[in-house]
């Protein structure tokens, strides 16, 4: 059976380009970019040009991308280096919806001493911007608000609040995993001092990441070691996904405007046609500030994993928001903090698609979905039809 | 993804009895709408007073459906008293076993049957016995102790698979642990406050406190700490591990150890690193 992939949010094909790009650098040209001899420098010019093609894609300079492990090692670097360079202050300001990893880190600094205020948000997932610029005070080392949600593909106004927090002096980070690659982010004219971003979300491989660290920001590295990375970032470098991250990069400013026109059109067609066809569902999240290949819809009445595992018998791959798929009893943080009524959490299915996503795939999910959610409110205790 | 059985997964995809017997003779109602999962279970019973049909209504997961499927297949063809004898392990069993979060989901069934079979024998409208200790899911002190002692329960993870408790806020943490080390036959030395603490009981708890609460989230970051003495209201302790070169650790000491301290020994209390 074909995978019917719908998952991107959760990790994404790697491009066939950046295989290409990436694979001579496995047996071939192996060399460690910090050897002496040529063998080993080959390497380093690639990486050179990598860190140009992702410095591209940011509106950065070269100097300023630091390559990390993972998104969560990026988030945690930076959270880190900004408590280190400030080590009088003990406030941190996020939002309530953040990854787990920056929520958290958040809830063991709290548990460390650190005070740390989580925004709220509204019904639509909006920030609470008068909140967070009222908890802004002297003792504050770093605000850090994830660019776009991850569950509901929110975006949030993180120039906006860079720019204020910027104003009074603090750091401001901003988990941008889920946005870069989707929507145009530029640097060079941005207020935003550090910014985490992960190559498996925008088809690189898995364990590569890339912190942004504005010149001049104070920092403090987080893993110590070698003179990698300028000395911010100890580790021999994981060369091929460093490889494979530029090319990645450079494909995503390619296809920038594909996800924002034809992606955003099979997102929205998916979007109408259910809510057209079955009764009883809403979509979560802010319908205008939106990322354009995600939406999470919130089918009343039924149970999320229970969809999941009825959408796997037909080769669908999708995310859920209710308790069951995580192991934990209670829905989503996310859906929770927006007010996501319990009813709806638990029946919440994220589709998340990609430029490999076709029409045809689009319309078979929007054929297969009504009889799922059917065949289980037909079990459901709760369901009564009309 | 969940390890599922085959049993489950089959159950799950072509589950047996769906449906309501609308001339019931027993009718059981678990769980709710924000619980993330409910049951509704029907029987009828034969000439013999076995019972002859079971149908069910399930919202929830897939092994909360696969659970169902299963307990109206069990129950098939029994008499009440034999009905009743039914665990949530059998109902587990009879799936070839659950993974353990998804314990909760065979207590259901359990939960359901017994409710229905009180439904037909008159006993309706128990009232809630007990004390309600975890809030986010309704569930009683008698329910934990229940849960503790048929599962041999030993952890606060343990209770929140089989009955959910503990599973949301974690505010009843320390209620379910007292309940725990209670059926373990463990004297739960923090929980009841005396009024006036003589130098050796203060001892004793601060150390107590020491060894389950601060010890094992200092270990999480290589660190480790010991106490070294106690005068009046002083409490001396050493940092070792990674705590003991840490720039934090002053940091520590105040809000971590001592708030933990005054909270769950006496609000007089200073900590001093020596």
């Amino acid at each position: 059976m074909k995978a019917v992939y719908v998952d991107n949010n959760a990790t994404t094909r790697v491009a066939p380009e950046v295989v290409e790009e990436m694979l001579p650098y496995f047996s071939d040209l192996y060399g460690n970019p910090s050897s002496m001899h040529a063998f080993g420098g080959s390497v380093g010019a690639k990486l050179t040009a990598a860190r140009e093609q992702v410095a591209t894609l940011l509106g950065a300079t070269p100097e300023e991308i630091l390559f990390t492990s993972c998104g969560t090692e990026s988030d945690s670097t930076a959270i880190h280096a900004a408590l280190q360079s400030n080590p009088d202050k003990r406030h941190i300001i996020t939002s309530r919806v953040e990854h787990p990893a920056i929520k958290s880190l958040g809830e063991h600094l709290a548990n460390q001493g650190y005070r740390v205020t989580f925004v709220p948000v509204d019904r639509q997932g909006r920030l609470d911007l008068d909140f967070l610029y009222k908890h802004l005070s002297d003792d504050t080392a770093i605000v850090s608000v994830m660019w776009a949600n991850n569950e509901t593909g929110t975006i949030f106004p993180v120039e906006e609040i860079a720019r204020e927090v910027r104003s009074r002096g603090i750091v401001f980070h901003t988990d941008a995993v889920q946005a870069v690659g989707k929507i145009p982010i530029n640097m060079a004219d941005s207020a935003v001092d550090m910014l985490s971003l992960s190559g498996h979300k925008l088809h690189a491989p898995k364990g590569l990441g890339v912190l942004y660290v504005r010149k001049g920001t104070k920092f403090a590295p987080f893993l110590m070691g070698g003179h990698q990375e300028g000395g911010r970032r100890a580790g021999t470098e994981n060369t091929s996904s460093i490889i494979g991250m530029g090319r990645a990069a450079q494909l995503a400013m390619d296809s920038m405007e594909d996800e924002n026109t034809r992606v955003k059109a099979m997102r929205d067609k998916l979007e109408t046609e259910l809510l057209k066809r079955v009764p009883a569902c809403m979509v979560n999240g802010d319908p205008e500030n939106r990322l354009p290949n995600t939406t999470s819809i919130a089918f009343e009445y039924v149970e999320g994993e229970a969809i999941l595992l009825l959408m796997d018998q037909h080769g669908i791959c999708a995310s859920s928001g209710s308790a069951c798929t995580s192991g934990s009893l209670e829905p989503s943080h996310v859906l929770r903090a927006m007010g996501v009524p319990f009813t709806a959490a638990h029946g919440t299915i994220r589709y998340s698609l990609s430029i490999y996503n076709t029409e045809e795939e689009i319309d078979f999910i929007i054929d297969k979905m009504p009889p799922i959610i059917e065949r289980l409110r037909q079990m459901s205790p709760f369901w009564k039809e009309g | 993804m969940w390890d599922y059985t085959d049993q489950t997964k089959e159950h799950f995809l072509n589950p047996h009895n769906v449906g309501f017997i609308d001339d019931f003779d027993g009718i059981g109602e678990v769980g709710s709408l924000a619980c993330g999962d409910a049951l509704k279970l029907t029987f009828k019973l034969d000439a013999d007073e076995r019972i002859s049909d079971a149908k069910f209504q399930t919202f929830g997961c897939a092994s909360a459906i696969a659970s169902s499927s299963a307990l109206t297949e069990m129950v098939k063809g029994l008499t009440l008293d034999e009905a009743a004898k039914i665990t949530n392990e059998d109902i587990a069993d009879y799936l070839g076993g659950l993974p353990k979060e998804k314990m909760h989901c065979s207590v259901m069934g359990r939960d359901a049957l017994e409710k229905a079979i009180a439904h037909y024998r008159g006993e309706e409208e128990k009232k809630i016995e007990g004390e309600i200790v975890c809030e986010c899911f309704g569930v009683t002190d008698i329910q934990i102790r229940r849960a503790v002692t048929e599962n041999n329960l030993t952890t606060i993870d343990g209770v929140s698979d089989y009955v959910k408790a503990g599973g949301g806020c974690s505010k009843c943490h320390d209620k379910i642990q007292f309940i725990i080390d209670d059926e373990l036959g463990n004297a739960p030395q923090t929980a009841k406050k005396p009024v006036a603490l003589t130098n050796i009981q203060k001892i004793k708890m601060i150390d107590a406190t020491l060894e389950r609460e601060v010890k094992p989230s200092l270990k999480q970051d290589g660190g480790d700490i010991e106490l070294v003495d106690v005068d009046g209201n002083r409490v001396m302790v050493k940092l070792r591990g990674s705590c003991a070169s840490c720039s934090k650790s002053e940091i520590t000491l105040k809000h971590y150890v001592e708030s933990k301290l005054k909270e769950l020994v006496s609000q007089e209390l200073v900590v001093e690193e020596v």
